[in-house]
């Protein structure tokens, strides 16, 4: 982001800031003066990328581990290779409270439905990386029991990998933030000109003698994503 | 393991028993194996347990594709005092895939029989419980059988998202 | 649709319920859907528990949501292609996979497995046996509260990893294992890394008694908490340190010992109650046995070749390639082909950090499987999950789930 800053002029030494500084607490500082201490002391940016560079720092990716990329995952919270330098160790395991959903493993057709009503769930704005090979492209296994993640949810960036070194994922998951903080909309949305993903609620598949639902579907294996519906 | 001299004393005192319900033993590269009826592996279980082969390793089922009787049940039995490993294999017919539960012996059992069920279609009687369990309660077929496809899709690439699923659907 | 409506009515308990327990009309049994997203660290578990209260009366374990289909993949691919879709099935103890395939296949070949093999493969294994119970620890921890164990164990782990980096190259799945032998020799600097990290793993492994037994709440969690007792288990079929918290010492590497087991000298930690805490304790000694055993094995390596010399299902050594028309044709039709295994069919158990691992391998004389099954020690363990919770609290089955130690990968396949 960009960052407008004046240089400090070479004759201001520390303690000089320090006493400028409490004149202007004070009240004391006028007209020029002011003026040359708010350059000096005050970043100034557009309100959009400061929001975004504060969205990008302070992700909170959520505990979704499914297989083997789930301990590496692990790792990058171990002490090694430590994620918290980034913001980003406050894992959550709502999905109300996360925005990153990390899916770290394969996905198998009993799970895929599992994993949208989640992604459903989370607020705007939400991200999604894929980690890994399985949940990418189904990996080592191209076969019955499998499901590539972009085929039932958006993905913002895809981590290869099997499994994926700690130090790539957190090469994966800078990329998604200064994809975040540079406010670049390459990727899905731009593509489906899309505002988000909407949320099902499941229409009536109670336990026992609930109503059941009118078209003979379980609410959550319907899952679509409101991309030209919101947009139109 | 039992030697292939254990095996047939094992063998003949089953046959001794009751006769019709070994129908061939097997002693390969250190594997001891019994090929049972399907419709008496209750009585064969209970004769090994007796004899102190307790311990059920593994249930799990073979496709024997084009071989018939096609599904195999193999029942792997363990004495832990002897620290000898017996296999019991009962073949059954895809039409009528039917053979006891041993739930009632070991309740562990109860997992791999299921499993066996959902892979192959081998239908356990007496279980208490017997659906899916790794498949999709809804899904058709049984995956591990010989003929059944591996299955797996093409991936989706941005270049091609659009012909497989395509916004201007 | 009907059947929905059923398949919600058969998740509810079979063996419970209000009118059996002679509850009466005002009390409830609520069933409570924990998973298969849940915070706790075990994998895409779901559980249908009935509470009456807080008390669980019972547990479904339902399964299947991280199902991968190895076996069905594995058949169709040639034997030294399997390995790699082999390890990752309990994606924990990966070496212990491909260990337990790899020797199925060379007992269908009648292929002997040099020393210096046997005993790399043993360090790998008890290398990945401390992996395995570092990451429970960590991660048992967690579940309980106690949640820096976690940075203190993933910080071990991570100089096994380099271990495991520095003679395969990766850090988990590594392929190290091979039909024959193991992949490489350990490259020069591997045994001076090893032997320090084989000093210092008993004193770590002292800190983390030090930073958990003697909290009072770990105690009262983990204490006279969900026994069961040893018949019982063994009629579930469990083995492994579940068996061996209960007092049964039953483990293979004692047993039935394989790959040079019995050359060395270490004790089975065997509890006395069969509960929570003994299963904790079995786990933790266990640490310190297997560091001794990699200690044995690394001072007393013998020399020699490290894989097997069949060069019929070997790859022969990258050099002679260039000298040895022998065997650029070998090599070609080892990678093209792969080797053709006898007819048969071969069950090879080892002891894996949960359990008996065993690998059926059936054979139908062709350069591919005709069947692979991954005997799982998790998905035989996880039946006990219910017989162990009944009558306990919720606090206790969440205890109980990470002593038991259930990895979904092989649980699942």
């Amino acid at each position: 982001m960009e960052i407008k800053r004046e240089a400090l002029p070479q004759d201001m030494d520390f303690r000089s800031r320090q006493l400028m500084s409490r004149d202007m607490l004070r009240g004391d500082l006028e007209d020029a003066e002011l003026e040359r201490f708010v350059e000096q002391a005050v970043m100034t940016t557009t309100l959009d990328r400061a929001v975004a560079w504060a969205q990008g720092n302070s992700i909170y990716p959520m505990t979704f581990g499914l297989a083997c990329c789930a301990i590496e995952m692990m790792s990058i919270v171990a002490a090694r290779l430590d994620i918290a330098r980034f913001g980003f160790e406050a894992f959550r395991a709502s999905p109300r409270q996360a925005d990153l959903l990390i899916l770290s493993g394969r996905v198998s057709t009993k799970m895929a439905p599992v994993i949208r009503r989640i992604y459903d769930q989370m607020l705007e704005p939400k991200f999604a990386i894929s980690m890994g090979a399985c949940c990418s492209s189904t990996g080592v296994f191209n076969n019955y029991a499998l499901v590539a993640s972009d085929k039932f949810m958006p993905i913002d960036v895809h981590v290869p990998g099997c499994p994926p070194r700690p130090e790539a994922l957190a090469h994966g998951i800078l990329k998604l933030r200064d994809k975040i903080q540079h406010n670049d909309r390459e990727g899905w949305r731009e593509r489906y000109d899309a505002v988000g993903t909407e949320e099902v609620v499941p229409v009536a598949s109670g336990l026992g003698d609930g109503p059941q639902a009118a078209d003979g579907h379980e609410g959550l294996l319907i899952a679509r994503s409101t991309g030209d519906a919101a947009g139109a | 393991m039992p030697d292939a001299a254990g095996l047939e004393v094992i063998a003949d005192e089953l046959r001794a028993a009751d006769p019709t319900s070994v129908l061939g033993t097997t002693f390969d590269r250190g594997r001891a194996e019994i090929q049972i009826d399907p419709s008496k592996n209750i009585e064969v279980i209970e004769r090994l347990r007796k004899r102190g082969f307790n311990f059920l390793a593994s249930l799990h089922g073979v496709d024997y594709y084009p071989q018939e009787p096609r599904l195999g049940v193999v029942y792997e039995l363990l004495d832990m005092t002897e620290v000898d490993r017996i296999s019991l294999k009962a073949r059954v017919s895809i039409d009528d895939p039917k053979i006891a539960s041993v739930t009632s012996i070991w309740p562990g059992s109860d997992f791999p029989e299921r499993e066996c069920f959902d892979m192959f279609g081998v239908v356990f009687e007496g279980h208490p419980d017997l659906r899916r369990i790794l498949m999709p309660e809804d899904f058709e077929g049984f995956p591990q059988r010989r003929d059944f496809p591996v299955g797996g899709e093409p991936i989706l690439f941005t270049y091609n998202e659009t012909e497989q699923y395509g916004k201007d659907r | 649709m009907t059947a929905l409506g059923d398949y919600r009515k058969r998740e509810e308990s079979i063996s419970y319920s209000v009118e059996s327990a002679g509850m009466g009309e005002r009390h409830e049994l609520l069933t409570l859907n924990i998973g298969p997203h849940h915070p706790a660290t075990h994998g895409v578990l779901r559980l249908i528990a009935t509470l009456e209260g807080e008390v669980v009366r019972d547990i479904k374990p339902i399964i299947g949501y991280v199902h991968t289909g190895i076996e069905k993949t594995a058949e169709q691919k040639s034997y030294w292609k399997v390995i790699p879709v082999v390890e990752r099935m309990d994606y924990v103890s990966y070496y212990f996979n491909a260990m337990a395939y790899c020797c199925a296949v060379e007992t269908l070949l009648g292929l002997e497995v040099p020393p210096r093999a046997q005993y790399l493969r043993v360090i790998h294994l008890e290398l990945n046996r401390i992996v395995s119970h570092l990451i429970w620890l960590g991660t048992s921890a967690l579940d309980l509260g106690a949640m820096s164990m976690f940075w203190y164990c993933f910080r071990e782990r991570e100089t096994i990893l380099d271990l495991f980096e520095m003679s395969s190259g990766q850090r988990m799945h590594t392929r190290y294992f091979q039909i024959g032998g193991v992949f490489e020799d350990i490259p020069a600097g591997f045994a001076e890394k090893l032997q320090k990290f084989v000093d210092a793993m008993p004193t770590r492994a002292d800190q983390y008694a030090d930073l958990l037994e003697k909290n009072q709440i770990l105690l009262s969690r983990l204490r006279d908490t969900c026994i069961l007792d040893e018949q019982t288990l063994l009629g579930l079929n469990v083995t492994g340190p579940l068996l061996r918290a209960a007092g049964n010492p039953w483990d293979l590497r004692k047993a039935a010992p394989y790959s040079s087991y019995d050359h060395f000298d270490f004790k089975i930690p065997v509890g006395s109650v069969g509960d929570n805490y003994d299963r904790y304790r079995v786990r933790h000694a266990e640490l310190y046995e297997s560091t001794k055993i990699i200690d044995q094995a690394l001072n007393g390596l013998p020399e020699g070749p490290t894989i097997a010399d069949d060069r019929k299902v070997v790859l022969p050594p990258r050099h002679e390639l260039a000298t040895s028309m022998e065997a650029l044709i070998h090599h070609f039709k080892l990678v093209t082909e792969g080797f053709r295994v006898p007819e048969g069919e071969a069950y090879y158990p080892i002891e894996s950090p949960r359990g008996e691992l065993g690998c059926f391998v059936r054979s139908d004389g062709s350069a591919k499987p005709a069947r692979v099954h991954m005997r799982d020690p998790s998905f035989v363990n996880l039946q006990a999950t219910a017989p162990m919770v009944k009558d306990s609290y919720i606090a206790d089955l969440i205890a109980t789930l990470a002593m038991i130690d259930p990895i979904l990968g092989g649980v699942d396949r």
